[in-house]
C-alpha cells in the first residue's frame, strides 16, 4: 500500500459521499414528480412520450401490474436485441462485415439476455463479433433501459415502505421514462464529451491501418465508443466496446478517466440510499443503509488492495520488483495497466463487483487468490454493497427485512421496519429471492463442474466460430487455469451471471452453446425471479397501516442497525458460499503461499 | 400482460431511436467539433502516414527502441484482439512457461514465455546481472495487451542498450526519458509512466533536430 494509493482511495470515498445527498435529493424530486431545474426543458418531451404510450402520469399500478409491465418491456427489448444481433449482416454501419456467423443463435440469446438484465456478460470478443450498429442500437439502448428499469423497481420497492393503505406502488412507465430523461441523460452527455477530451474515440470513420514505427502493422478500430462508455459506467452495465473493457486505452485512456469511471459506478447506487431516506420521511434511515454498505465496501477494498500489493511469492522469487516506486513489496502487475497501477486497479475491481457493474480495468482472473475472492464475495453477497443502479438498493432492503426478522427473533418481538409490521409474507418473499439467487448460482456451477455432455452431443460445447471446430468437454470444463483456480472460474461465471454483474474470470471459454444457454437462463432467473418477490413484498407493505413506534421497537436509523445489517449480509451471503470459497480461492491461497503451481 | 404490450413496444421504439441513433450521432457531431483529434482515435502521423495511435501501444523489437511490455493481444499489440493472459498466480504456465522452438526453428504454437523466462530475456538483452531486480511491468502482460506505457524504471534500465545501438550517450537517452515521463495526472491520479511510442519518436528525432510528431491534445 502506498501513500498515493490511499490518497486516491480517500478522495474516491469523499467524492461519492459528497455526491450522495445532492443527487439523492434530486432523484427523490424526479420520482415524486416534483418540478426540478430541468422540468421546463424536458417536461414537454416527457408528456409527448406519455401520450404516445397511452399512459397517464397519475395512473397507479398494483404490484402485479408493475411486474407485468416490467416483464413486457424487458421481453420486447430482449427480442429486439436478439433480432438486431442476428440480422447485423444485413444492416448498415458494419465496417468489418460481421454477420450471423459471428453471432449464432445461442450467442445472440445469451447476449440479449445479458444486456436486457443489466448484466453485460460478454462471452464473445466484441471487436471480432458485433457491428457498430449492433453496439449502438442493440446493446447501448439496453444499457439505458435496463438501468432505468432497475431504478424504477428500486423506487417502487421504496414506495412499499413509504405508503400507507395504498393499493399501488407507482407507474412503471412513468418511473422508467423519468429515470432515462431526468437522471441518466443529463449526466451522460457531458460525461461522454469528457471522455472524448481525454482520448476516447467517438467517430463513425472506418478502421485505420497504421504502419508502426518498427515495422509492425495495426488495424486501429474506433467507433462511437464514448457515448457507449458513459452509460456503460453510469448505468452499472459494464459491457465493453472492446474485449479488454475499461482496461483498453480507447475506453479508459487516462488515470483521470479511470477515477471518474469508478465514481460514476457508485454515484447513483449511493445516492439512491438518500432517495430512500427521503421517501420514507427519515433521511437517517437512508444513511443507516449507506453506512452498512460503506462498512462492507471498505473491508473488501482493504483486503483486495493488500493482497494485490503483497503480490505472488513465486514472482518475488524470480527477483521481480514492484514498479511502484514507493512500494517495497512486489505488486501483482499481471493483467494490470501501467497508467493505473495497483491501487486504482484494486479499487476498480472492488467497486465494479460491489455494484453490479462488471466493467473491469484489470483482469480479475490474474488477481491473487484473496484479491479475486473479494470480487467474488462481493458478487455472492448479491451485490448489495451499493449494488447496481436500483438493484443494489432493493437487494439491501431484502437483507434489511431479514435483519429485522433475525433481530425480532433474538428479542422475541414482532419485527417492524419503518413502522410496518414485517409478517410471514414479507419474510417469505425476501428469503425466496435470496434462495433463488443462491440455488441458481450454486447448481449451475455444480453442473458445469461435472459437464454432463455425452460425446454424441459434443457440438453443444463447440467454441463458436472456431475453425477447425474445437469441441470442449468434461475433461477441461472450458477453464483456462488448472486446479482450484479453475473451479473459481466456474463459480465466478455463474455467480456473476446470476447476480447480473457481468465481470468474469475470463480464462473460461464461455462462447459455446452450453455456456451461452445456461448463462442466459441464469441471468434471466437472477434478474426477474429476484425482482418479482420483492415487488410482491412491496405491494403487501404498501397496503399496511403504520404501527406507532413503541419502547420495544428496534430503531433502524442507528449505527447499531447498520452494523447488524452488515453482519447479516456477511453471515447470510458469505456462509452460504463458504464451502465453495474454501474449494476455490481459499485453497488456492494456501497453494500460492506454499509456492505450488500446476 | 397484453395491455402492457403497446406501451412496451412504443417505449422500446422511442428509446431505441433516441439513445441508439440520435444521441450517439449528436455526441459524435459535438465530439468532432470540440475534440477532432481524440474523437478520431488520437492518430499519430509521420510524413503524412499514420504510424499508430498516441494512446495505443505497438510492438518495438529493435534494440534501438524502447520496448513495450509483453502483450497477450493476438500475436502482440493486435487491436483486433485486446485482452490479457487471464492466467492465475498458481498456474505453472504463467510462472515457469518456457519459450520453445521446433527443430526447424519455427516457434512452437504451444509455447509460452512465463514470467521467469521473460525476466531472463529482459536481463540478457539489457545486460543486467541475474540478481538485478527486473521491473514488474517488463515481465507481466497488461490487461488490454495494448498498454502504451512502461514504468520510468523500466525505461531507465533499457537506456544503456538503446544508447549502444544508436551510438549515442546514455545521458542523451536519459534526457529523452525525462522529457517523456508523465507524472501522476493532476499530481494525484495513477502512476508515473513513459509513453513508448512518444519516447521512440523522440529517439528518432534525436540529432536531426527535426520536430517530431508528438501526439497532441491528449488532455493533460
Amino acid at each position: 500500500m502506498t501513500g498515493h494509493g490511499i490518497l486516491e482511495i480517500v478522495l474516491f470515498c469523499l467524492t461519492v459521499t459528497a455526491l450522495t445527498k445532492p443527487l439523492g435529493v434530486y432523484m427523490h424530486r424526479v420520482f415524486e414528480g416534483q418540478p426540478t431545474a430541468l422540468s421546463r426543458a424536458i417536461g414537454p418531451v416527457e408528456r409527448v412520450i406519455y401520450r404516445l404510450l397511452g399512459v397517464r402520469e397519475s395512473d397507479d399500478m398494483r404490484w402485479t401490474q408493475y411486474s407485468f409491465a416490467l416483464l413486457a418491456f424487458s421481453a420486447v427489448g430482449m427480442l429486439l436485441t436478439y433480432v438486431l444481433l442476428r440480422l447485423q449482416g444485413a444492416l448498415p454501419l458494419n465496417p468489418r462485415g460481421f454477420g450471423g456467423g459471428q453471432m449464432p443463435p445461442d450467442l445472440a440469446f445469451g447476449t440479449a439476455a445479458s444486456f436486457a438484465t443489466n448484466t453485460n456478460w460478454q462471452s464473445y470478443v466484441p471487436e471480432a463479433s458485433v457491428s457498430t450498429l449492433s453496439n449502438m442500437l442493440a446493446l447501448t439502448v439496453q444499457n439505458w433501459t435496463s438501468a432505468a428499469a432497475g431504478m424504477a423497481v428500486a423506487v417502487a420497492v421504496c414506495r412499499g415502505f413509504a405508503r400507507h393503505g395504498s393499493a399501488g406502488i407507482g407507474n412503471f412507465w412513468v418511473d422508467l421514462i423519468r429515470a432515462c430523461l431526468y437522471i441518466l441523460l443529463p449526466i451522460c452527455i457531458p460525461y461522454a464529451l469528457f471522455l472524448v477530451w481525454q482520448g476516447v474515440p467517438q467517430t463513425f470513420a472506418a478502421p485505420v491501418v497504421a504502419a508502426g514505427l518498427d515495422g509492425s502493422r495495426q488495424t486501429l478500430l474506433t467507433g462511437p465508443v464514448a457515448s457507449q462508455e458513459a452509460i456503460k459506467m453510469l448505468g452499472t452495465n459494464g459491457g465493453g466496446f472492446f474485449n479488454a473493457n475499461s482496461a483498453h486505452p480507447f475506453e479508459n485512456p487516462t488515470p483521470l478517466t479511470n477515477f471518474v469511471q469508478i465514481v460514476s459506478i457508485f454515484a447513483i447506487p449511493a445516492a439512491l440510499t438518500c432517495t430512500f431516506g427521503r421517501m420514507v420521511g427519515n433521511p437517517r434511515q437512508g444513511w443507516a443503509i449507506f453506512g452498512a454498505m460503506a462498512a462492507l465496501f471498505l473491508c473488501g477494498l482493504a483486503v483486495c488492495y493488500q493482497a494485490e500489493t503483497a503480490g505472488v511469492p513465486a514472482v518475488r522469487d524470480i527477483r521481480v520488483a514492484a514498479f511502484e516506486d514507493d512500494a517495497p513489496g512486489a505488486g501483482n502487475m499481471e493483467g494490470k495497466e501501467v497508467r493505473f497501477g495497483i491501487a486504482p486497479s484494486a479499487l476498480f475491481a472492488t467497486v465494479t463487483t460491489a455494484a453490479s457493474c462488471g466493467a473491469v480495468n484489470s483482469m480479475h482472473d490474474s488477481y491473487t487468490p484473496l484479491g479475486g475472492m473479494v470480487a467474488l464475495l462481493n458478487i455472492l453477497c448479491d451485490e448489495t454493497v451499493f449494488g447496481g443502479v436500483g438493484a443494489g438498493l432493493f437487494g439491501m432492503l431484502m437483507y434489511a427485512i431479514v435483519a429485522v426478522f433475525i433481530a425480532g427473533l433474538m428479542v422475541g418481538r414482532t419485527p417492524e421496519y419503518l413502522g410496518k409490521k414485517i409478517g410471514k409474507y414479507e419474510v417469505r418473499m425476501a428469503i425466496l429471492a435470496l434462495l433463488i439467487l443462491f440455488a441458481t448460482a450454486a447448481s449451475w456451477t455444480a453442473l458445469a463442474c461435472t459437464m454432463p455432455i455425452p460425446p454424441s452431443a459434443a457440438a453443444l460445447n463447440r467454441v463458436n466460430g472456431s475453425s477447425p471446430a474445437l469441441d470442449l468437454g468434461g475433461a477441461s470444463n472450458n477453464v483456462g487455469n488448472p486446479g482450484a483456480h479453475g473451479f473459481s472460474e466456474l463459480l465466478y461465471a455463474y455467480a456473476s451471471q446470476t447476480g447480473n454483474n457481468g465481470s468474469a474470470f475470463a480464462g473460461l471459454t464461455a462462447n459455446t452453446p452450453y455456456y451461452n444457454l445456461t448463462g442466459g437462463i441464469a441471468m434471466l432467473v437472477g434478474r426477474f425471479l429476484m425482482i418479482i418477490p420483492l415487488l410482491a413484498m412491496s405491494g403487501s407493505l404498501a397496503r399496511k397501516q403504520p404501527t406507532p413506534a413503541s419502547a420495544g421497537s428496534l430503531a433502524t436509523d442507528t449505527p447499531t442497525f447498520a452494523f447488524l445489517l452488515a453482519g447479516v449480509v456477511l453471515v447470510v451471503g458469505a456462509l452460504e458460499y463458504f464451502p465453495a470459497l474454501a474449494l476455490g480461492p481459499i485453497a488456492e491461497n494456501l497453494q500460492m503461499l506454499a509456492r505450488q503451481a500446476f | 400482460m397484453i395491455r402492457h404490450l403497446r406501451p412496451a413496444l412504443v417505449t422500446v421504439l422511442i428509446l431505441s431511436a433516441l439513445f441508439g441513433l440520435v444521441l450517439p450521432t449528436a455526441i459524435t457531431g459535438a465530439a468532432l467539433f470540440l475534440f477532432p483529434h481524440q474523437a478520431g482515435g488520437s492518430l499519430v502521423q509521420l510524413g503524412g502516414r499514420v504510424i499508430g495511435s498516441g494512446v495505443i501501444g505497438q510492438t518495438f523489437a529493435s534494440p534501438g527502441y524502447f520496448h513495450p511490455r509483453p502483450s497477450a493481444a493476438g500475436a502482440g499489440y493486435d487491436p483486433l484482439a485486446s485482452g490479457g493472459t487471464n492466467l492465475g498466480p498458481t498456474n505453472a504456465k504463467l510462472l515457469r512457461g518456457r519459450h520453445r522452438d521446433h527443430a526447424g526453428g519455427a516457434p512452437d504454437p504451444g509455447d509460452f514465455d512465463g514470467i521467469g523466462d521473460l525476466a531472463a530475456s529482459y536481463r540478457a538483452e539489457n545486460q543486467l546481472a541475474a540478481t538485478d531486480l527486473a521491473p514488474a511491468d517488463a515481465v507481466t502482460r497488461s490487461a488490454s495487451g495494448l498498454d502504451p506505457h512502461i514504468s520510468p524504471r523500466n525505461a531507465i534500465l533499457q537506456a544503456a542498450r538503446i544508447a549502444r545501438a544508436r551510438r549515442v550517450s546514455v545521458a542523451s537517452v536519459r534526457d529523452i526519458i525525462d522529457q517523456n515521463t508523465e507524472g501522476r495526472q493532476w499530481g494525484i491520479f495513477g502512476q508515473p509512466r513513459v509513453n513508448v511510442l512518444r519516447a521512440n519518436l523522440a529517439l528518432d528525432g534525436m540529432g536531426s533536430g527535426q520536430a517530431t510528431a508528438h501526439p497532441t491534445g491528449t488532455g493533460r
